[in-house]
């Protein structure tokens, strides 16, 4: 890595003019990257990550207005440059942008060819052959097969992962100083998202291009990135390499971070650390510290006096990669967040009587393509078999579009089986009145910004369930109704107000209380915090696994994120294209997977390991399209494992150790790391 | 794209049979031919004779593939009133109202998209704020008034444009502008509520972040995108300006279609009434299916779909 510096931010601020005043975005940022580095911007969300990103080469909304003391890029000063020079000489020339969502960040009426071509011939002095056979060559190293015929596709004939690829190769096209990846891997599955990540890291390493990585997941910094700049309150709080920041954080902040994702302490703690109240209103001037109010080392002058920038440990290299802005008003670290009661021990592990059994359920939608198009089968549950004891928590795992909706919507009576049978408190789901079924179970939706209806207040929709089924009059309701929102820790003053007065967090604790007031006996919970910040699914989890223990509850935990799956789960089922591929306590799972699938999920999983870098590439291609399900076993197209019977017969459920596995080779432990992409050009489109 | 073609155009045709089903059948119950042709005082032998002799005896199914035969043949039939054939009235006709027509949705694209894509360029800047006043005022005018002023401002006072007829282009030009601002407010508003949207997408920015920026931003990134919504609301108000220009046509006294719909109903012209009618469905069938095309044509997602 090359020490001479490529970009220098001075005291940058970005303020948005809201109705009644200005938003500070961002305020007062300075930053340094040298060529070849990658630096990792890590905040929650309105921390102001992403603007310092747009500031940079001013991208920002049209309303906003910057300033900045300074922002060098090599030897030009940005800030000094206009609209037409910033365009024509820095953005997509030597600064080249990566955005989160790849489902709509390519123009949708244009092929790939020319928006990647384009990119180039933009900028002139390059023929349009050239560009089209640059075009070719980076298809070809994001790892998309065909490249030359994939220039004539249009975006939304490709999948997630494949239009993200197109976007890095689109950055590339110039061959830029920087790139500016915004959340690249955030829309993305977990195993597209190690996929990508390691193709970044490659190519960066490749073109000795250096790389501003933002995200909220820390997991993917920590593998990522050589530098971390932490975010708070539009400000950056602590810097320093990877490895200082993540093993010995200095802020507060950053300390409280740490502590409120699952398994970065040990995975046996009961409670996630958490990082009380919200963040503050960023309009108008922050007096003292932005932080103070949620810090539980904050002293008077917290509040008070803005905190001085602290190097640390001068001598150790340069003195400005390293520094924390706080008072530090305790020299000693790592207290206060930890949550109260540790001495809890690991969970009690319950595996009572089944509540719910499902048997052999299948689902099979006829999907048919335009008017006249025929009608082809998606197999969306291939004979489905799961038991849910009481007072267990059964985390279901798998990729996008493996069935997980399908099989809780069938499993709340919300969509009825062609086959197989579920059976709720010892009777068929199917006989008993909807009424009845919506008291045993309740859900939990991962989007607390739409589950809510906008129109009603909180206490009439926590209310609601009550009133249907006629329980009590409205005063023993409305007692009911406020006892609940203590349970889940929702103040009795939002009692009257609409959700979108209340933050993302008591929104979910709002529905968490709704689902909660039948007194259910199981909750299903879908994805219930992957649209909330870290600190904020801290709590979440936190109350979920407490409101268990109190209420004596069963959760289904629908979810991708396996860390949680860690943290809470006391049995793990993996769905693979409709099917159980394997299910068993969490420990053997998580720990001992037996299937090559499962194993593959696990290796994706990004947890906090600054030592280690991304994994390589964990699994062959893509999801394959439901539509045209392999055959044999439905895995094997991505399978390092597969051989000729793989391909030809279904395996059969066994049980191994306590679990059932659903795999020819379950028995046959792998020796050494599996190499799961055995052929580069291969990567993509696996399947058939 | 030829499968998406045939599909549409599949569609049309049975849109446009059933129409043309509902259209005869309405006037089969609603009215008798026969009591029109004979006269209200008509005796009744007379009556029927007239009915047996032009076939309303014969059940309606009967009648309405004898009407839908000539009807694709180029035979409407023959008016009870003007006792010449309906096509050639109609051809007469619809040279005045194309021409009004044309000259109408030109001027409304003319006004309406470089009003809407300036205020969307710059909104809550002085011109989105006269674009939109101008909206809401043009809505508010009825067509009848500004007609009326303009002739006073422009044909009486400064006698520059003839006051009625439809004799040669200088007659056009005033009803053209009345006609065309009528539809000014519903494309502008849609051009700039569309073409916000699209500067706002994700792919905007992606663009920006490429180096586009200014005049090729918009012309190379987002015009295509921002005309799929027009394309369809053009296709409707041009639609309404062949059918529906009845006021305009009355204001300036010009012989165009929507006169003889006009004077047809007054003297229940039913052969004549019930052409037109089916006129101007196919003329709505045929513009509709005209702009799913010309978006398919642009949006790759629709073609493919």
């Amino acid at each position: 890595m090359s020490t001479e510096s490529l970009l220098e931010i001075r005291d940058l601020s970005v303020t948005l003019p809201t109705d009644s005043s200005a938003l500070r975005a961002v305020r007062g940022v300075s930053l340094d990257l040298r060529r070849g580095e990658t630096l990792g911007i890590v905040g929650e969300s309105g921390s102001g990550k992403s603007m310092t990103a747009l500031a940079l080469m001013n991208l920002l909304p049209p309303a906003a207005r910057r300033q900045a003391a300074a922002i060098r890029f090599g030897d030009d000063d940005l800030t000094a440059m206009g609209e037409k020079a910033l365009a024509g000489r820095v953005r997509g020339r030597r600064i080249g942008m990566i955005f989160q969502e790849p489902m709509t960040s390519l123009n949708p009426v244009y092929t790939i060819g020319r928006q990647l071509i384009e990119t180039i011939t933009i900028h002139g002095g390059t023929s349009v052959a050239a560009a089209r056979r640059r075009a070719i060559e980076l298809l070809e190293k994001v790892g998309l097969p065909d490249p030359a015929s994939r220039l004539k596709q249009y975006p939304h004939e490709m999948s997630g992962g494949q239009r993200q690829r197109v976007m890095i190769a689109m950055a590339l096209m110039n061959e830029p100083e920087l790139l500016i990846a915004d959340e690249p891997t955030t829309a993305l599955d977990v195993t597209i998202q190690a996929q990508i990540l390691h193709l970044l890291s490659e190519l960066q390493r490749e073109l000795g291009m250096a790389m501003i990585l933002i995200t909220h997941d820390l997991g993917v910094v920590s593998r990522a990135a050589d530098r971390i700049a932490v975010m708070y309150a539009g400000d950056i709080v602590e810097t320093g390499t990877t490895e200082a920041v993540l093993s010995a954080p200095r802020h507060p902040y950053t300390q409280g971070l740490l502590e409120c994702v699952p398994g970065y302490r040990e995975a046996s703690a009961r409670r996630l650390g958490s990082i009380p109240g919200i963040v503050p209103s960023m309009t108008g001037e922050i007096r003292g510290c932005a932080f103070a109010a949620r810090c539980p080392r904050a002293v008077p002058r917290c509040h008070q006096e803005a905190p001085p920038r602290r190097p640390v440990a001068a001598g150790q290299g340069d003195a400005a990669a390293r520094g924390f802005v706080c008072h530090d008003p305790e020299e000693t670290r790592g207290l206060g967040f930890a949550g109260g009661d540790t001495g809890a021990g690991p969970a009690i592990r319950r595996g009572g009587d089944s509540v719910l059994r499902v048997d052999d359920a299948s689902c099979t939608f006829s999907v048919r393509r335009g008017l006249f198009g025929k009608r082809k089968p998606l197999r969306a549950l291939d004979r489905v078999s799961l038991d849910i004891r009481k007072g267990e928590v059964l985390a279901l795992v798998g990729e996008s579009g493996c069935g997980k909706t399908t099989l809780t919507r069938t499993i709340m009576g919300l969509q009825t089986p062609d086959a197989g049978t579920v059976t709720l408190a010892g009777r068929p789901l199917g006989e008993q009145p909807a009424r009845q079924r919506a008291r045993l179970i309740q859900p939990i939706f991962q989007d607390p910004y739409s589950s809510l209806n906008p129109r009603q207040t909180i206490g009439d929709i926590i209310r609601r369930p009550l009133v249907i089924n006629r329980l009590g009059d409205a005063r023993e309701q409305r007692a009911r109704v406020h006892r609940m929102m203590e349970y889940v820790g929702l103040p009795s003053r939002v009692f009257n107000s609409f959700p979108d007065q209340l933050s993302g967090g008591q929104r979910q604790r709002a529905a968490i209380a709704r689902a909660l007031i039948l007194d259910p006996e199981i909750v299903i919970c879908d994805e219930p915090t992957s649209a909330l910040d870290v600190s904020v699914q801290a709590q979440i989890l936190n109350l979920l696994l407490d409101l268990r223990d109190e209420l004596d509850l069963t959760y289904l935990f629908v979810t991708h994120d396996l860390s949680v799956v860690r943290h809470l789960a006391d049995r793990v089922a993996v769905m693979y294209l409709g099917e159980i591929v394997e299910c068993g306590p969490g420990e053997q799972v998580l720990n001992r997977p037996k299937h090559p699938y499962t194993r593959a999920l696990l290796d994706s999983a990004l947890s906090i390991e600054p030592a280690l870098g991304v994994p390589a590439p964990d699994l062959a291609g893509d999801f394959p399209n439901p539509m045209n399900r392999p055959s044999g076993c439905p895995f094997h197209p991505r399978c390092p494992l597969a051989d000729q019977r793989c391909r030809q017969q279904v395996p059969a459920t066994e049980t191994l150790d306590g679990t059932l596995v659903k795999c020819w080779k379950a028995d046959t432990p792998p020796s050494g790391p599996l190499d799961f992409c055995p052929d580069h050009n291969n990567k993509e489109d696996a399947a058939p | 794209m030829l499968n998406y073609v045939m599909r549409r155009a599949l569609l049309a045709l049975l849109v446009a049979l059933t129409v043309s089903f509902g259209t005869f059948a309405l006037f089969y119950f609603a009215t008798d031919p026969a009591q029109t042709i004979a006269g209200e005082d008509a005796p009744q032998e007379m009556v029927e004779a007239i009915r047996v002799q032009y076939g309303f005896d014969r059940p309606i199914t009967v009648q309405y593939v004898d009407w839908l035969g000539g009807v694709l043949q180029g035979d409407f039939g023959q008016s009870y009133f003007w006792k010449q054939p309906v096509v050639a009235l109609i051809r007469e006709h619809a040279k005045v109202t194309l021409l009004l027509a044309f000259s109408a949705l030109a001027v409304t694209i003319l006004i309406a998209l470089p009003l809407g894509i300036s205020a969307a360029l710059r909104p809550n800047s002085w011109v989105d704020r006269f674009a939109l006043s101008t909206a809401v005022s043009a809505q508010a005018i009825p067509n009848f008034w500004l007609g009326l002023m303009l002739i006073i401002l422009f044909a009486v006072t400064f006698p520059i444009f003839p006051v009625s007829g439809d004799s040669s282009w200088r007659h056009y030009v005033l009803p053209a502008l009345v006609l065309g601002a009528s539809s000014v407010p519903a494309v502008m508003r849609l051009t700039r509520t569309g073409l916000l949207d699209v500067m706002g997408s994700d792919y905007i920015r992606t663009a920006r972040a490429k180096g586009f920026t200014g005049y090729r931003l918009i012309v190379r990134q987002a015009l295509r995108n921002a005309l799929l919504p027009i394309v369809s609301v053009l296709a409707v108000q041009l639609g309404n300006k062949l059918g529906g220009s009845i006021v305009t046509e009355s204001v300036f006294s010009m012989n165009g279609l929507g006169r003889l719909a006009v004077e047809s109903i007054f003297n229940s012209d039913i052969p004549t009434v019930q052409s037109l009618i089916l006129l101007f469905v196919l003329t709505f069938v045929l513009l509709t299916l005209a702009a799913d095309l010309i978006n398919a044509w642009l949006d790759p997602r629709i073609r493919m779909g």
